[in-house]
């Protein structure tokens, strides 16, 4: 007996180490090489960056990310794209034309337009594309960028039948588009992703993954994915038979897949990565001159109204809600991320009439923004006029938001409690439960904000038609539904621009909505980087990027 | 024995069931879904509830899902990685969490031992006061503070490993050492108490009074029985830890399982949530079949058959 217990502890121990040596086998490691420079051998330009998390997919009709817009615009090419000036110019197409009519758009695509895997780029991989993106059985969350696309709405409602869209290959290198009404920002959408090419041969053999596998993943842009380690990186490597091959910057892009922004920042300092994507908002401060850069964003940050509530039903009280907001400050002081705070709903960056100017320079503000006490007054008159002298009588109110977004949330709370002497509580909700509060009506007040998806004002303000899909507000005007409709049939630039700022002035009169301030984009580039480039919807441009000494 | 191990292994199919089970129907009670968006596109959400038969009701889903997971199919992923069967993401990213969680746990008892040894063998001894405040604040600092703290130190200021990954060797220790720094800790507090509770044994003081050595009655006689609070610890600490740790990957960024275990919950990515909960589910009930016949094998006294 005795001989055997020492041995018994032992062999404990070996079982335990033979466990995790289990566990263990079969994880021989995948890639050795030094990843922290930004050269690698041969003196060849590596480039690491950071632009987001793991992408949930990159197949360009089912993305619905920033993040996966850029990864996408590395691997394809629309017939348009946008240059380093964030116009929009040719792309796959060589030329194009437009009919009298408006309605008509024909597209020469290049000669010299090719697949990564060598095929001519031809007008039935459009045709083909859109057709899928139109079809409900693809589940294309973004579909609605062309539904003014002659029978685009009538394919995704399942009416007709997705070879019905109004698209056509007239030969191999032409591709002609009827759209329903003249649509004046049509052009940008073609160098938006749903509205890339898709090679047939390739996505309906594997519809649901050939998105999956960097074998399978072909694409006809600058760039072609290598190889994807999930939740790692991806590499993409030149695409030899892109048209333009030649300019390219890096002969490598790692985009390193991260979500912490403390990770982020650390690997940014570090040197590991060039350029980072995000970073925690208490370091803003500590970064600006060491390669923060905040630029504009076509989004604003706002509150949105429940009018379909008793209390909320009568404009002064909202007027009054919004007037007691000091915006300078909750940007200042508690957003903290370079915001710029808002005086209308349309955010700063998108165009006007005239292309040189601002849509927002030349719009009416809702109130004066640096008059704060003024419009307190105000404020408090207009509760009186309502019914609710310094707030007496008026039922609390509910502030609904989603984590991330309680301290502006606190910020207005105070402010509304002390200026209006109004009882507010707030709720915060997990994000999939709260879109869902809001988009049912569930609420009085809650958070809201609003990117753009091309750059034109209606993409704001089409959102507060009666019965839209995203009017969380309940808020329903004729003369607006009157303006919006004007705006989307016109042809005649000034006319759709004239009635698009009469229908901002309704909301300014209506307030169904309260905006706070107009986003900006965060991101970290060091200086050695040059020849980057992002657009005003946000996608980042690596493909030109060179390295300075 | 053998009778005994097939007993149990019909009651962890049976628990894996319930497990599945109720996950299952809790998943569905929470709100939300996972093509919830804030740009509503109301035709392309019911054409996604239709492909991934979420539109069916929820007894349907149901046994659809049992019935798939009897032929070891999870499905695919909903979100995270699109259309991706749920078994190949485990398969890519359990075994980066097992290489960490093993390599910490091996760290963790490897020093955990010794120094709960030490403490016990030098009790009231600045020794022992050294590693009795040591292991304290061990379980009192969060991963997250040591995970952060440590990068800082050794990877920013120091520059000694990189911020990120596993491409290298060296990205492996501050991974590691985070991870195994609690359990590290708590296994010598453990075997501290358990080791002193022996030592005043009868049995100690006759192998004393025989005239064995220190080293003797420490390991062979002492050590055997405090083993069994640590065996006990251990288990499903395997498990646990070999499924991945969701803080040290975030903040390390390494690619491995913990991370999905949140971020399919926060997505609603119900195939992704079902895969993840029956694979720990699994593993942990192994742990504990594991661990019962390690316990048998330190003290014969343990009936099995109970």
């Amino acid at each position: 007996m005795n001989k055997v217990i020492f041995k018994k502890p032992t062999a404990i121990l070996l079982l335990v180490v033979m466990v995790i040596s289990t566990a263990l086998a079969g994880c021989a490691k995948k890639d050795t090489t030094k990843n922290n420079a930004n050269t690698g051998a041969n003196g060849e330009f590596d480039l690491n960056v950071q632009v987001g998390p793991e992408p949930g997919t990159i197949d360009p009709s089912l993305n619905t990310t920033v993040d996966g817009a850029t990864l996408i615009n590395h691997a394809f090419e629309g017939l348009m794209k946008i240059n380093d000036k964030g116009e929009v110019v040719n792309g796959q197409a060589a030329s194009y034309t437009v009919s009298k009519d408006n309605l008509v758009y024909t597209f020469k695509i290049r000669d010299d337009a090719k697949w990564s895997d060598g095929k001519p780029v031809t007008a039935n991989d459009f045709v083909y594309s859109w057709r899928r993106a139109v079809n409900p059985a693809t589940g294309s969350e973004y579909n609605y960028m062309i539904e003014m696309v002659k029978n685009a709405s009538d394919i995704m409602a399942g009416k007709k039948d997705p070879s019905e869209l109004g698209v056509k290959a007239v030969d191999d290198k032409t591709f002609e588009v009827t759209l329903t009404s003249p649509t004046t920002y049509f052009i940008e959408i073609a160098a938006f992703p749903t509205t890339y090419p898709l090679r047939e041969d390739v996505v309906s053999k594997n519809p649901d993954t050939w998105a999956t596998d960097p074998k399978t993943y072909v694409g006809n842009g600058p760039y072609v994915l290598d190889s994807w380690d999930h939740q790692a990186k991806m590499v993409y490597v030149q695409n030899k038979n892109y048209y333009d091959v030649d300019k390219l910057g890096p002969d490598k892009i790692n985009f390193v897949l991260m979500d912490d922004q403390n990770t982020i920042l650390s690997a940014f300092k570090n040197g590991d990565i060039l350029f980072g994507d995000d970073l925690p908002s208490e370091e803003i401060a500590a970064m600006k001159d060491k390669g923060l850069y905040i630029v504009g964003q076509l989004g604003t940050y706002f509150l949105c109204i429940n009018t379909s509530k008793k209390e909320f039903s009568d404009p002064k009280v909202r007027q009054a809600l919004s007037l007691a907001l000091d915006r300078q400050y909750l940007v200042d002081n508690v957003a903290k991320g370079g915001q710029q705070p808002a005086d209308t709903f349309v955010a700063t960056g998108l165009a006007d009439a005239d292309a040189n100017k601002q849509f927002h320079d030349t719009a009416t503000p809702w109130y004066d923004l640096k008059d704060y006490k003024g419009n307190i007054e105000k404020a408090k008159k207009l509760l009186a006029e309502s019914g609710y002298p310094n707030g007496k009588g008026f039922p609390s109110i509910e502030l609904s938001t989603n984590p991330g977004h309680e301290a502006i949330m606190e910020a207005v709370q105070n402010m509304w409690t002390e200026n209006l002497g109004l009882n507010v509580t707030i709720t915060s909700e997990d994000w999939n439960v709260f879109v869902e509060t809001r988009k049912s009506g569930n609420y009085q007040i809650a958070r809201h904000g609003w990117l753009a998806d091309y750059n034109d004002p209606i993409s704001f303000l089409d959102m507060w038609v009666t019965g839209g899909g995203n009017n969380d507000a309940k808020w329903s005007n004729k003369d607006y539904d009157a303006l919006i409709k004007t705006v989307k049939t016109s042809t005649d630039r000034n006319e759709r621009y004239t009635a698009m700022h009469k229908a901002e002035d309704i909301l300014a009169k209506e307030m169904p909505i309260i905006p706070i301030y107009y986003y900006t984009d965060l991101y970290l580039k060091s200086d050695k980087l040059q020849g980057f480039y992002s657009s005003p919807l946000g996608f980042k441009y690596f493909m030109y990027t060179s390295l300075s000494k | 024995m053998a009778k005994y191990i097939a007993k149990r292994i019909m009651a962890a199919l049976f628990t894996i069931f319930v497990a599945a089970t109720i996950t299952f129907f809790l998943m569905k009670l929470v709100p939300g879904s996972p093509f919830t968006s804030e740009k509503t596109n109301e035709i392309a959400q019911a054409a996604l509830n239709e492909k991934y038969g979420l539109d069916k009701p929820i007894y349907v889903q149901y046994g659809k899902y049992i019935g798939q997971l009897l032929n070891g199919d999870l499905g695919v992923s909903l979100k995270i990685q699109k259309n991706v069967p749920v078994t190949k993401i485990i398969e890519d990213s359990f075994p980066i969490s097992a290489q960490i969680g093993g390599l910490s746990i091996l760290f963790a008892i490897a020093f955990g031992i010794p120094l709960g040894c030490i403490a016990a063998l030098k009790r009231g001894k600045w020794q022992d006061g050294v590693i009795r405040v040591f292991s304290t604040a061990g379980i009192a600092i969060p991963g997250f503070v040591i995970a952060t703290t440590s990068m800082l130190i050794f990877s920013i200021n120091l520059g000694w490993f990189p911020t990120y990954g596993l491409d290298e060797p060296s990205s492996y220790i501050l991974p590691v050492f985070t991870l195994g720094f609690y359990p590290m800790c708590y296994i010598a507090r453990l075997l501290r108490s358990s080791m002193l509770e022996a030592m005043g044994q009868d049995y100690i003081r006759t192998a004393k009074a025989k005239g064995m050595s220190v080293f003797v009655i420490t390991f062979k006689h002492a050590m055997r029985n405090s083993l069994i609070p640590v065996i006990t610890y251990i288990g499903p600490l395997v498990a646990y830890t070999l499924t991945g740790a969701f803080v040290v990957e975030k903040v390390f960024n390494i690619p491995g399982l913990g991370r999905y275990f949140i971020k399919s919950i926060e997505n609603r990515d119900y195939n992704m949530i079902m895969g993840t909960t029956v694979f720990l589910a699994t593993l942990i009930i192994l742990m504990n079949l594991l661990c019962d016949i390690l316990y048998k094998i330190v003290d014969p006294r343990i009936k099995l058959t109970k």
